[in-house]
């Protein structure tokens, strides 16, 4: 039980080159899929545990910090552990299907599909879990480098330039970080993100702290798809495999958002990121025009994957915009967010890679009286749509209220009535696939058969926990509630 | 003078990395992209580097009077990184053969135009 941390991180990366060794892609299934299931239920155990005693330190190696390498377990870091693995397990339970039919791998080299599924979710897991600066980097290139595989692994040829896109400006995120990092090394003598914490202040005066503060939050803006940094996105998410989409979009991103909330308020400090840099005056903006902008942008795509793809840029907005309120119900919506559109995004993209499965490429025109022929995909669909509007009962609804009171606390009234006015944008761009479906009547030459159950399970899986979770709220608002405090240094 | 002479370490990290960055934007060719990531993450490297040496310090042993010297931290984080740079390169270099397998050009501009008829 001791050694949980370290397992969190060693069993998905001890298992990713037993994926590829295995030689049959079955076998490497359900290998990965036993792991991944096992992190997650570690995850849970962390949770819990956290929840119960409070900060989990634990030194590898058995080096103490600050000279070792820490990993430092509170209850934001358990929170996104088992977001990213609750999504990674749930996904790859769907993936079998996806990856025997819709990839473009010869078929003895689809074990090593899950042997970089297995690196990406050891990469993430890494950067949630680890107190060491220098550990963020290595784990987030040990995840990214995979990812760029992933996507790679796409059908359409346009997979491999949208893979290549994300390679270059992944890799200028990931220098501005490392700069950052060496910057932060040069000041304080140290790595260990809880030493950094206790040393930033005393230097917090000198340009070269500064410039560092500037690396790191446009690196990890590249990574999370920060508004103007977006570029990158739409492409990988339209044209990667529909299980890697699903996948990424809910825990990719994710975590680069949440080493931006470590940075902001653990690192630097509310005080010196929120007064000094006066930060919210960048991002509140940004997270404005991108909510805004890729919102448009989503009514007028043909490709829906690629339509979801910008509204996730608009949805890493809101959660952008609750952070920059900076205050306790602005980061619980923004934390909250982050669990809720990891679930929305999840069952949309599982639900479009069930279309793809029968009916090809996730094109608008191609979903024609998909209601009748798929009800079941559909469905699902429809829930992660409401929820990702914000309906009232469904998960969304829940981060959309804590943003929007978390606006008006501050009396920032236009910017909530700009969230009330983006989330009739999303009613656009959803109803389009809706009314597609389910309005328009079914090709007549062709039998469109409903999604295999090992698709349709995972996705319903995902589409009733945005019911539930909508319902009973102690997971996404308590917990967010109190990595929120944890994170300001307030009391719940 | 001596912000010139003094810090010429930093000065070189600074053009290397302008450079690189520049080229990383500005080339059409995909395989010249990729020269200029390299130049860029070099530039880091040297960055590192050259943060951790003191100037008369010694090798980091463990001897009986203190002494100055060199931290060798930084110079081992960025073995790690080289390593990284390495795999994002080769990674990289791998995707350039299979989109000109794909598209018969790695010119930036033609894959383009070949994306968007293919998008019509």
């Amino acid at each position: 039980m001791d050694h949980l941390p370290a397992l969190q991180v060693v069993l998905p990366l001890f298992c990713a080159p037993l994926c590829a060794v295995l030689g049959r892609a079955n076998l490497a299934w359900m290998l990965a899929l036993a792991a991944s299931w096992l992190t997650f239920l570690i995850s849970a155990l962390l949770l819990h545990e956290v929840l119960q005693q409070g900060v989990i330190s634990y030194a590898m190696g058995n080096w103490p910090a600050p000279l070792g390498i820490e990993y430092r377990i509170d209850s934001v870091n358990a929170y996104m552990l088992l977001i990213v693995s609750a999504i990674g397990a749930i996904v790859l339970t769907a993936a079998r299907p996806i990856v025997d039919t819709r990839i473009r791998l010869p078929e003895n080299k689809k074990p090593w599909f899950y042997a970089a599924y297995m690196l990406c979710l050891t990469g993430l897991l890494g950067m949630t879990i680890t107190g060491d600066a220098f550990n963020v980097f290595v784990f987030l290139e040990i995840s990214s480098l995979s990812s760029y595989v992933l996507i790679s692994t796409g059908r359409d040829r346009r997979a491999l330039t949208a893979a290549y896109q994300y390679l270059i400006m992944g890799t200028i995120g990931a220098t501005f970080i490392l700069i950052g990092i060496g910057l932060l090394y040069v000041m304080t003598g140290t790595l260990n993100m809880a030493d950094l914490a206790l040393r930033i202040p005393q230097v917090s005066n000198t340009r070269t702290l500064h410039v560092a503060f500037a690396f790191l939050t446009v690196g990890v803006g590249l990574k999370l798809a920060l508004f103007p940094l977006h570029l990158w996105l739409p492409n990988a998410y339209a044209y990667g495999p529909s299980v890697v989409t699903a996948f990424l979009s809910a825990t990719a991103t994710k975590v680069a958002i949440y080493i931006l909330l470590r940075m902001f308020f653990t690192l630097f400090g509310a005080e010196f990121s929120f007064k000094t840099m006066r930060l919210d005056l960048i991002l509140l903006p940004l997270a404005l025009i991108g909510i805004f902008s890729a919102s448009l942008v989503a009514i007028f795509q043909t490709n829906v994957k690629r339509m979801l793809a910008y509204s996730s840029v608009a949805q890493i907005g809101y959660i952008i915009l609750g952070i920059s309120l900076a205050s306790l119900t602005g980061l619980t919506a923004g934390i909250a967010h982050l669990f809720n559109h990891a679930l929305i995004k999840a069952t949309l993209f599982l639900a479009l890679g069930c279309v793809s499965f029968r009916v090809g490429a996730a094109k608008l025109e191609r979903m024609a009286g998909l209601g009748r022929t798929m009800p079941w995909t559909m469905a699902a669909f429809v829930i992660g749509g409401l929820s990702l509007i914000g309906v009232p009962l469904t998960s969304g609804f829940i981060s959309k209220w804590y943003l929007v009171v978390g606006a008006l606390e501050r009396g920032w009234w236009p910017v909530a009535m700009l969230v009330l006015l983006t989330s009739l944008l999303a009613v656009i761009y959803i109803w389009r696939v809706v009314e597609v479906a389910y309005f328009k009547p079914p090709p007549e030459n062709e039998v469109i058969r409903e999604a295999p159950l090992a698709l349709l399970i995972p996705t319903w899986a995902l589409a009733l926990a945005n019911l539930y979770f909508g319902l009973e709220t102690s997971l996404n608002a308590g917990v967010a509630r109190q990595a929120a405090a944890t994170l300001l240094g307030v009391t719940p | 003078m001596a912000t010139v002479f003094g810090y010429f370490n930093y000065w070189v990290v600074v053009v290397l990395m302008m450079t690189g960055f520049y080229v990383v934007i500005s080339a059409n060719n995909l395989v010249k992209k990729l020269v200029g990531l390299n130049v860029f993450q070099t530039s880091v490297f040297i960055l590192y580097i050259s943060m951790g040496k003191i100037f008369g310090g010694t090798a980091p042993i463990l001897v009986e009077q203190p002494v100055v010297y060199t931290n060798p931290i930084p110079h081992v984080l960025i073995l790690t990184a080289i390593v990284v740079g390495i795999a994002t390169t080769s990674l990289g270099l791998a995707l350039v053969v299979r989109i000109n397998e794909a598209y018969g050009t790695i010119e930036e501009d033609e894959i383009h135009s070949l994306s968007e008829e293919e998008s019509l």
